[in-house]
């Protein structure tokens, strides 16, 4: 069966699961109303009982849809709540830069963009990144931003659109010189 | 709060003798047959109860005219089982409606967009046939702006319009509502979107006193124009009832209640400054204005509350029968200088923040109480449980006369369970909710089976039930033998096999509605409740194990069932026979012509 989840991982596709006839969830795109749909309300995802399920993780809140019986009202409320004062209270970053003395810190939630952030950057440590691009990384200079995702691993900053890297990324680093140019240059 | 229903049969239709009576004028020396009935009308006026007046239709020709001609209040269970002109060809006299559209699992986003429930097709025949109509009642309905000015403009004497879980129209329909309908007593909006057109309906109540005594918008997530609505309020004496949205701020509840000290119900909207008003906001002496109001009997709103200000509800809580703090995410020290002073209250609404603490604190202070509902302030399945078995263990032990219980938890225990059916005998209403799918007992590891089959076992009155947490066929085993009087029953993630929905569909003679979700009840199971489909309002099976052919021998067996099958999006082409949802129900007038691309019907 074919499942679409509401963001853009498509995790069920390459999912082996041997689910009985009918347990898996299907999204089911809720009236229209004109407050903003809460995400985490519609996703979908497998049964309970999936002991067979595939190496990778399910998103991390993952819920089955209309599940806990609760009308929308009561949830958007509760849950506006929450992302208001999660993002009232401001996501700290180190932001570090190789030759630097000493690392910085920023807030990331005051951005709303990629743009901001990136001249963000260029002011705090005076220098210029130069224009990402999805196949060549950061061209036109020698420093290319990087983050420290949740697994440990070091990734360029743009890949991933905004609200992912929000709060996947667990410190910044400005990657420079020759190092940097081995992540801009033909991955 | 309507949920109780008595079952509404289909009658059969007459459709040879309809005499039209001219009720007004007497003759002089009428027929003896008619003395008769003229003395059955004026004695069957009495007779306001629907079972009652249902039994009377059938006891001969007759009655069945003169009851049909009597009746002033038609209840519509399933405004699919009946079309609009068959009413109306039966019930010539009525003043008030009440219909109820979508089933409850359409609230949780379970129902394909655009189902149906259409209000449209009933205001217009309604319209020609009920020029008196005063009331109207509808409930998870859809309707039109152009459905509510078509009301206003048909209706003259209108006076009650109640929209529970509706949706479907806007600001617009709203002020079509306050401007048309002048002898418009009461306008309840309860938990009913309403799209925001940007339209001033407050500002469109006629000027000079108005009949007002209830206005409920609570749920309405527009902006209002306050001056207007303070205007209103001052200018509608009758006024008892009042809801406001979170829109209002404290400061304007503020000057709403020194208007209105009548009031007898309110919602008090947000409970907290406004952002505009922030520090500039006057601070008014709060507590004075709920001392003012000596009638208030029914407290809620607190949608955006700032806890510091709770004390000024002291002053009403030892009068208050109903408190709804279920928006409030306050803790048990907040909970407890209130709750200890209100003896008298009856319902309570919370939220989980006040933890079993809270409850314990409900439990000593409350001995009266009859309806508790505790919701979750995180409604997910892996969060943190500030409610558990302790605190319904503590409520069954200090609230002996609990009628109804709503309970959200993550962890339960059959003891408690057993408990509360035990301490708490007059229970009708009983829903339990463990939002963990398939959590066991906390403590024992068994299923929930014990508990729910001591609840069905010991509370004689019983005729809700909602089921969660593990539970094997065992206690549907239970639920058959027990659950006489049970008509409405809600399981989610239970049972093991197709016994489970047999015991159920064999033992439960007064089932009404039946809403089962993802729980592996198939054909054999669906088929072995055939003898009762009739009996029953609906039933809705939805990701379990059906298959279409088993639904075609359902629709085959039962002619006069309507039999959908409901598609969820991306499956509508799927023809490997497996049903995502069955609804099917009861109808005099076959399949409707309504439906949508999701929906078909056997």
């Amino acid at each position: 069966m074919n499942a679409m989840y509401e963001k853009n991982i498509d995790l069920e596709a390459t999912e082996l699961r041997l689910g009985l006839p009918g347990t898996s969830k299907k999204e089911i795109t809720s009236r229209s109303k004109k407050r903003p749909l809460d995400e985490s309300t519609e996703g979908s995802s497998s049964n309970n009982d999936d002991r067979l399920e595939c190496s990778a993780p399910p998103p991390s809140k993952a819920q089955i849809v209309g599940w806990p019986p609760i009308r929308s009202y009561r949830k958007n409320s509760l849950h506006q709540k929450k992302e208001e004062a999660e993002a009232k209270a401001g996501v700290y970053v180190k932001v570090s830069m190789d030759g630097a003395p000493y690392l910085r810190k920023m807030d990331l939630n005051i951005y709303e963009g990629y743009q901001q952030l990136l001249e963000a950057l260029e002011n705090m440590f005076k220098i210029t990144i130069g224009k990402y691009s999805e196949r060549e990384g950061y061209k036109g200079s020698e420093y290319a931003p990087t983050y420290e995702d949740k697994d440990g691993d070091w990734m360029l900053v743009g890949d991933v659109p905004w609200e992912m890297f929000i709060p996947s990324c667990k410190r910044l680093r400005i990657m420079k010189g020759s190092e940097a140019r081995g992540l801009t240059c033909g991955l | 709060m309507s949920e109780d229903d008595e079952p509404g049969r289909p009658q059969p239709p007459d459709p040879g003798s309809k005499k039209t009576r001219n009720c007004a004028a007497v003759h002089p020396s009428p027929h003896p047959d008619r003395v008769l009935e003229i003395v059955l009308e004026h004695v069957l006026q009495f007779l306001t109860a629907r079972r009652d007046r249902n039994a009377a239709s059938l006891v001969c020709k007759s009655w069945y005219r003169t009851e049909a001609l009597t009746r002033s209040h038609v209840f519509i269970g399933n405004c699919y089982s009946v079309s609009p002109s068959r009413v109306t060809a039966r019930f010539p006299r009525v003043r008030s409606v009440a219909i109820k559209g979508r089933p409850r699992f359409a609230d949780f986003n379970l129902m394909p967009l655009n189902w149906g429930a259409h209000f449209g097709p009933w205001v217009a025949t309604m319209g020609k046939a009920y020029p008196w109509l005063e009331r109207v009642y509808l409930k998870r309905m859809s309707l039109t702006d152009r459905d509510l000015c078509l009301l206003g403009d048909s209706f003259v004497g209108f006076k009650e319009l109640e929209l529970v879980c509706c949706d479907g129209f806007g600001t617009g329909g709203l002020a079509a509502i306050a401007s048309k309908c002048s002898q418009l007593r009461v306008l309840d909006l309860s938990d009913t979107e309403v799209m925001n057109d940007g339209v001033d309906w407050i500002s469109c109540f006629p000027e000079g006193e108005t009949c007002l005594e209830s206005l409920i918008f609570d749920y309405v997530e527009c902006p209002i124009n306050f001056e207007a609505l303070e205007s209103l309020v001052a200018r509608s004496p009758a006024l008892k009832k009042l809801r406001l949205n979170r829109e209002v701020s404290l400061g304007q509840l503020y000057r709403l209640m020194v208007r209105a000290p009548q009031l007898t119900h309110l919602g008090t909207g947000a409970f907290g400054p406004s952002e505009a008003q922030g520090a500039s906001d006057q601070e008014y002496d709060y507590a004075s204005a709920f001392s003012a109001c000596k009638s208030l009997v029914c407290l809620s709103g607190f949608r955006e509350i700032v806890p510091e200000y709770l004390p000024a509800i002291y002053p009403v809580c030892a009068n208050l029968v109903s408190l709804n703090l279920s928006h409030a995410n306050i803790n048990v020290e907040q909970l407890k200088p209130i709750i200890c002073q209100c003896r008298k209250l009856q319902v309570l609404w919370v939220l989980d923040s006040v933890c079993d603490e809270g409850l314990k604190a409900v439990a000593a202070a409350c001995p009266d109480l009859r309806e508790l509902r505790v919701f979750p302030f995180d409604p997910q399945e892996d969060a943190e449980g500030p409610v558990s078995e302790v605190g319904l263990q503590a409520i069954s032990e200090g609230c002996p006369k609990l009628e109804s219980i709503l309970y959200f938890c993550q962890r339960m225990t059959n003891a408690a369970v057993i408990a509360m059916s035990k301490n708490c005998p007059d229970l009708v209403v009983f829903r339990l909710c463990i939002m963990g799918r398939h959590q066991p007992d906390y403590v024992t590891r068994e299923p929930m089976d014990e508990g729910f089959g001591a609840i069905v076992m010991n509370c004689k009155k019983l005729t809700r039930l909602a089921t969660s947490g593990l539970m094997t066929d065992r206690a549907f085993a239970y639920i058959g033998k027990y659950g006489k009087l049970v008509r409405t029953l809600s399981v989610a993630f239970a049972g093991d096999s197709d016994t489970g929905l047999k015991y159920v569909l064999e033992g439960c003679h007064n089932l009404q509605k039946l809403e089962i979700r993802d729980s592996p009840f198939g054909d054999a199971a669906l088929l072995s409740g055939l003898h009762h489909y009739y009996n029953m309002r609906f039933l809705w099976m939805s990701s379990c194990h059906l298959s279409r052919q088993g639904c075609r021998e359902v629709a085959r067996a039962l002619p006069r069932l309507v039999v959908e099958l409901l598609s969820y999006e991306g499956n509508e082409k799927m023809d490997d026979g497996a049903v995502d949802v069955l609804y099917m129900y009861r109808s005099l007038d076959g399949p409707r012509n309504d439906t949508s691309e999701s929906v078909t019907i056997l």
